[in-house]
């Protein structure tokens, strides 16, 4: 994920090849030519992903994990293959430090709920400035629930954290720093690896969001050091309603389960409960399957891609669109990052995010609108009232920057 | 606007919309329906006055006159502007019976659904409901009488 100079041409990198494996794009909206700029929100997926999760409901649907028969085996092989594929592709120590969640939103509220049940009034977790909501309403309800204190960590006016304010943040009532990997509405990319050496030398455990990180590369959450890692399949080209929650096994040992019921436990009677061992302790009911499978799959691809050549075309993309965004007058770039994701926000002056937003889908342009659910960010950074935001994939080319542009350009000028 | 019926402003917003092939150039068309709407009094550009949504703000005020709803309205955003006027032109000076013989299903058939369904994104639902609801507790009032 970090950024490369925008003159290095992607080698072998073909991505017409990419392209033709994503059905969705090729597609026309009102006439024209999709052009799909937002991933930030969701990507499209592989044939391989939309063929994975087709073919455990023609063969292999059976529920997981209880039953002798052979269907069952089969879901039960498939599903914890995912897992390992999981592990693989955020370089966890452990299988039994994935557990699968619905997305990163559950997998956030299942640590404040789990970790919630240490705290006290008067405790602290540590957040930023540049989180989505929901790293915010989660550690919120523990606020006022337990009455835990909400400590941020400062942005500046580029859109980074201002890491010079962390030793005064943490003391000795800090439980847990949460911060994002990738910043959704800006695209900033944080050293959340000094992040946590820095948590970690006070003796405070880190969670990181991850939604946005595992789209643009590979992640590894041993090299960063992080003891919680939440993550999205549908930000990675996986289906949605499937994720994980990566955490280091000391922690999956010593919390509380999240949710009770069938599959989590060892043995139930009516004066005693005993529950199974993690990761099953945290996975109560039957799972979303033929999510999970269709997310291995998904991990299986983006592992054989070639990364360093999707990140001189994706520094490429971010470029091209940067400086071309730039030329338009009245408009102004929100995240300036020097360190950031293939994703632009921004506003012009006077013309209203929301008009913009519908004026490029009458153009076959699919961008986000609004507060991106980051609020707090965007109020502080001067945009009350949303932005625009194309957010690129690996699958975007040269052309659909150059037909953003233009676009844009063609709206501004209907709205002015 | 009040001697025509909400259907015959139906049937002329739908045929004026058919002149263009394009989306692009059908919201340029919204875009400067809303500029030509009369200014709505800065002093009732107000939380009272506004319906929320997630995306841009509607600002609305209605009155009865002659037994016509008189339309007041607004919006940040010039295309939500423009369907504001689109509406009006519906809904405006329009007696109570007539705005509840005519449900906003034009909308769909004219391909603009999506703003009013859209995650409550514009506002623009908010509206249409009040002047719905209006026009209901107008008719309930004089058959009261």
């Amino acid at each position: 994920m970090s950024a490369q100079p925008a003159h290095v041409a992607p080698a072998a990198f073909d991505v017409a090849a990419i392209r033709a494996q994503f059905p969705a794009l090729r597609q026309e909206i009102h006439g024209k030519p999709l052009v799909y700029l937002d991933n930030a929100a969701t990507t499209q997926k592989p044939l391989c992903v939309i063929e994975a999760v087709n073919q455990f409901y023609r063969l292999d649907n059976a529920n997981i994990h209880r039953g002798v028969h052979t269907l069952s085996a089969r879901a039960t092989e498939h599903y914890e293959a995912a897992r390992e594929q999981i592990r693989q592709s955020l370089n966890a120590a452990a299988i039994e430090e994935i557990v699968f969640v619905r997305g990163t939103t559950e997998a956030i509220n299942l640590v404040a709920a789990s970790f919630g049940t240490r705290l006290k009034a008067g405790d602290e977790i540590l957040i930023s400035a540049l989180e989505h909501h929901a790293n915010i309403v989660p550690w919120h309800m523990l606020r006022e629930r337990i009455g835990i204190v909400l400590k941020v960590i400062p942005v500046n006016d580029s859109g980074e954290l201002d890491l010079s304010a962390l030793p005064a943040l943490i003391t000795p009532r800090t439980r847990l720093l949460a911060v994002n990997h990738v910043s959704n509405a800006l695209g900033t990319i944080n050293p959340v690896q000094a992040i946590c050496a820095q948590a970690h030398a006070h003796g405070v455990p880190v969670l990181i969001d991850g939604a946005q990180g595992l789209p643009h590369g590979l992640v590894d959450v041993q090299a960063l050091g992080c003891d919680f890692y939440a993550m999205s399949g549908h930000k990675a080209f996986g289906p949605s309603g499937v994720g994980a929650l990566y955490a280091r096994r000391p922690w999956l040992d010593e919390l509380p389960p999240y949710q009770g019921g069938g599959d989590m436990i060892e043995s139930v009677r009516f004066d005693v409960v005993r529950y199974a061992p993690p990761p099953t302790k945290f996975e109560a009911g039957t799972p979303n399957i033929e999510g999970a499978i269709g997310l291995g799959t998904a991990l299986i691809w983006h592992a054989a891609q070639d990364w360093p050549a999707i990140a001189a075309h994706e520094a490429k993309l971010l470029a091209t669109a940067t400086a071309g965004l730039k030329e338009i007058s009245g408009l102004r770039i929100i995240g300036t990052a020097a360190h950031k994701v293939p994703v632009v926000s921004f506003v012009i002056e006077g013309s209203h995010p929301h008009d913009m937003g519908t004026l490029l889908d009458a153009m076959g342009i699919a961008v986000r609108t609004g507060q991106h659910c980051a609020m707090p960010v965007l109020e502080q950074l001067g945009a009350p009232a949303g932005t625009v935001r194309a957010s690129f994939a690996l699958y975007n080319t040269i052309d659909e920057v150059t037909a953003l542009i233009r676009a844009v350009h063609r709206a501004h000028k209907l709205l002015s | 606007m009040a001697n025509l019926t909400p259907q015959i402003a139906i049937d002329e917003l739908k045929s004026e919309f058919a002149f263009f092939d394009d989306w692009t150039d059908r919201y340029q068309y919204i875009i400067d329906m809303g500029k030509a709407l009369p200014a709505f009094p800065a002093e009732k550009q107000d939380d009272a006055h506004k319906f929320h949504g997630c995306q841009s703000q509607v600002w609305f005020d209605a009155e009865w006159q002659d037994n016509r709803l008189i339309l007041q309205g607004t919006s940040d955003a010039a295309i939500v502007k423009g369907l504001i006027a689109l509406l009006f032109r519906v809904y405006g000076e329009k007696t109570a019976t007539e705005i509840l013989a005519t449900a906003p299903d034009f909308l769909d058939e004219m391909g603009l659904k999506t703003h009013l369904s859209a995650n409550r994104a514009t506002g623009l639902m908010g509206m249409i409901q009040k002047i719905q609801t209006l026009a209901a507790e107008s008719q309930k009032t004089n058959s009261d009488k």
